[in-house]
């Protein structure tokens, strides 16, 4: 029972990051923009984190009121992990939707340029300040872990619902709240009319530009709260490169196995968690088993991808001016 | 009341399109978007390393060019970078998303390991172990390639999503691969066949990798002739530039895109064979190093001109490589590399707007209308 536990436990805060990415680019997506940059976007948005709480947490004077001290540290590097995300965000959207380039190839750029980025930053930021060793931001770190006082007093119960940093709980609060905005609003109704037809909805009187701009921008930003998240909560406040991986692709896949609902990427984000981590917990495994467990998600999405779209089902089937880009003169 | 209305809905930028630019015209800008972001990137690392402009470019210079190894190693990149380039180039003319160039190399590379690995102490001669290599890589990447397609041609399916997931699915599948074959449990291959050599490229005139660049300079050529010239590089550039238009003049757009991505899939399963067996005569999931991605803007940047990718994958290699030995120097991550490799790719995209679309800014069109 403990074990079962723990391993849900696992696969939740394995599935955080995932599903910031996924809420991040579903809502991305349904502006019609693919942003294949939302890997690189996690990276930055992980390593403006670091260097925000780096410069706080070392190299500046905290004030002596310890409540101060300790919002400032929380929110120092959120604000820098949003606004690096939000830069990388406004680079896509500037050359998608106001220089029309193609979206593919400006995000795969993008990713190279964000992870690019976190590593360097991540390799290079202590000897810029004449340091050596690695990033360990461990006050920062334990700040973004603190959990609910009671958390471990409940049990299982207790740890598998209240064990986890702020982050965790934004997470979830977040998918949610983009799942309402898309089925429920105004708002969202405009944005998904612009993801299918964009000549149709500002025939329609809907700022197309507006949607697309605010739609990737605040997508970026969400899916940025996945790298700090990673990095401040589930690694303790420690950075190392490369350490983040695929799971931006990973969050990609999620968009897919979810068919473009935030709600659904909620369990899916944990059920790809677990899946990350399941080899852990499996006794006896081969490596190559462990190795084919690892494959599972992608496989999946695959099937997913397929099945959706020898269905066709409207309501399943990708926004459908995902990834061209609009130019209101070309009809 | 009419005209105040007028006035204030006017915007005041308004952007058309254009016919066409004179070459001369179009080319400038492309240089001058090449030069800010050449600029930027100096900035950059001017910057972030202190050093003044001539110690950046004569530590750049020395990243690619200081030694005969040093080049021949930058050749190989080139030589690399350029053939995946040119084999995801004829699915990209056609306006068919494959980014899974990645998990194709991969795949073709598996399979030339495969064979490697499994025959190398039969004995069997290297005058048929290569080629076998050869053929198996070939068909490995292009089965990895025709099955997005087909999907694509049957159900329409979102080939970008599709081929994005082979290339995770590929990198698994070489992993379960080490994890059955390296026995010790270390998770590495190691190079095969150290001992015999067996279905190793052969160095000619005692110089490595140049079989390699040798393959790929021919290869260059054949894509020029297939995409310029031949019947079916005129179907693709249809098919790419309008689907209803080609189903209109009667070509079948779902045969034209299962040949072409089966001949993307061979190139980059070639590439694959290349990477085992003309250089690193192992295997492991980071073989294709990302170039599966890079390839695809080198690709974009040079308007799927074979000619122009020569030029186009050098640049990157070249500043990807000097950005790295300048890092290195003042011990910075090399990862900057990959920054200014992003740089440029930015500007150059970007540069694409002023090439395709004319500025009219208010008031030159009130002087129009008068």
């Amino acid at each position: 029972m403990t074990k079962f536990v723990q391993i849900l436990i696992a696969a939740i805060i394995q599935g955080i990051p995932l599903l910031y990415g996924a809420t991040g680019e579903i809502i991305t997506e349904k502006s019609g923009n693919l942003n294949l940059g939302i890997p690189g976007i996690m990276y930055v948005g992980g390593i403006s984190g670091v260097i925000g709480g780096y410069i706080y947490e070392f190299k500046s004077v905290h004030p002596s009121n310890e409540v101060i001290h300790t919002i400032l540290i929380l929110l120092i590097p959120l604000i820098c992990s949003l606004l690096g995300s939000l830069t990388m965000a406004l680079i896509y959207s500037f050359l998608t939707i106001t220089l029309r380039a193609n979206q593919n190839v400006t995000g795969l750029a993008l990713t190279t340029f964000g992870v690019g980025l976190g590593n360097f930053f991540g390799g290079s930021l202590l000897s810029m300040f004449g340091e050596t060793g690695s990033i360990a931001l461990t006050t920062t770190g334990k700040v973004y872990r603190t959990t609910l006082p009671f958390a471990h007093s409940l049990g299982p119960v207790g740890e598998l619902f209240f064990s986890y940093g702020f982050l965790a709980y934004l997470a979830i609060i977040i998918a949610v709240a983009a799942g309402f905005i898309l089925n429920r609003t105004r708002i969202g109704l405009n944005l998904k009319a612009v993801g299918e037809s964009p000549a149709t909805a500002d025939a329609a009187g809907i700022n197309v530009t507006r949607y697309k701009y605010v739609a990737t921008c605040l997508g970026g930003m969400i899916a940025g709260l996945g790298g700090l998240y990673w990095v401040m909560d589930y690694t303790d406040g420690a950075w190392t490169n490369n350490g983040f991986g695929d799971r931006g692709w990973l969050a990609i896949a999620i968009v897919i196995f979810a068919i473009w609902r935030p709600y659904l990427a909620i369990p899916s984000a944990f059920l790809f968690g677990g899946l990350y981590i399941l080899s852990v917990f499996i006794p006896g495994l081969t490596p190559a088993m462990k190795e084919v467990i690892n494959m599972l998600p992608y496989v999946v999405t695959i099937i997913v991808l397929v099945t959706v779209s020898a269905r066709k089902k409207r309501e399943n089937l990708p926004p459908a001016s995902l990834g061209l880009s609009y130019f209101r003169e070309e009809r | 009341m009419e005209h105040t209305i007028k006035s204030k809905k006017e915007p005041l930028i308004h952007i058309t399109k254009r016919d066409a630019m004179p070459l001369w015209k179009a080319i400038l800008i492309r240089v001058i978007a090449v030069v800010i972001a050449l600029a930027v990137s100096a900035l950059l690392v001017m910057v972030l390393t202190k050093k003044n402009p001539g110690q950046v470019f004569t530590a750049m210079f020395n990243g690619s060019f200081q030694t005969p190894r040093k080049i021949l190693n930058m050749l190989q990149d080139v030589a690399m970078l350029l053939c995946i380039s040119l084999a995801v180039t004829p699915a990209f003319k056609m306006k068919f998303w494959n980014i899974g160039a990645e998990g194709q190399v991969l795949m073709g590379a598996l399979a030339s390991a495969t064979l490697m690995y499994k025959l190398g102490n039969t004995g069997i001669p290297n005058g048929v172990l290569i080629p076998l290599m050869f053929i198996g890589s070939i068909l490995m990447g292009m089965i990895w390639a025709i099955i997005p397609a087909i999907f694509k041609a049957v159900w329409n399916t979102n080939e970008t999503l599709f081929t994005l997931m082979m290339n995770y699915v590929a990198m698994q599948i070489i992993q379960i691969c080490i994890a059955t074959w390296a026995t010790s449990g270390s998770g590495v291959m190691g190079v095969i066949n150290s001992m015999n050599e067996a279905g190793w490229l052969p160095q000619i005139f005692g110089t490595k990798y140049l079989l390699n660049i040798i393959f790929v300079a021919l290869l260059t050529v054949f894509v020029f002739i297939y995409l310029k010239f031949s019947k079916h590089g005129y179907e693709i550039a249809v098919v790419g530039e309008s689907e209803n238009t080609a189903r209109y003049i009667g070509i079948n757009v779902k045969k034209v895109i299962l040949r072409t991505m089966a001949l993307s899939g061979a190139l980059c399963g070639f590439a694959g064979f290349l990477l085992v067996s003309g250089a690193s005569h192992t295997i492991t999931k980071e073989l294709a190093g990302g170039m599966g991605f890079t390839a695809i803007m080198v690709s974009w940047l040079a308007k799927f001109n074979p000619a122009i990718m020569v030029g186009t994958s050098f640049l990157l290699v070249f500043l990807d490589k000097g950005a790295s030995s300048i890092a290195m120097e003042c011990r910075l991550s090399e990862s900057i590399g990959e920054i200014i490799t992003g740089i440029i790719i930015f500007f150059i995209i970007g540069c694409e707007f002023f090439i395709r679309y004319k500025i009219n800014f208010r008031s030159s069109n009130k002087e129009v209308a008068k």
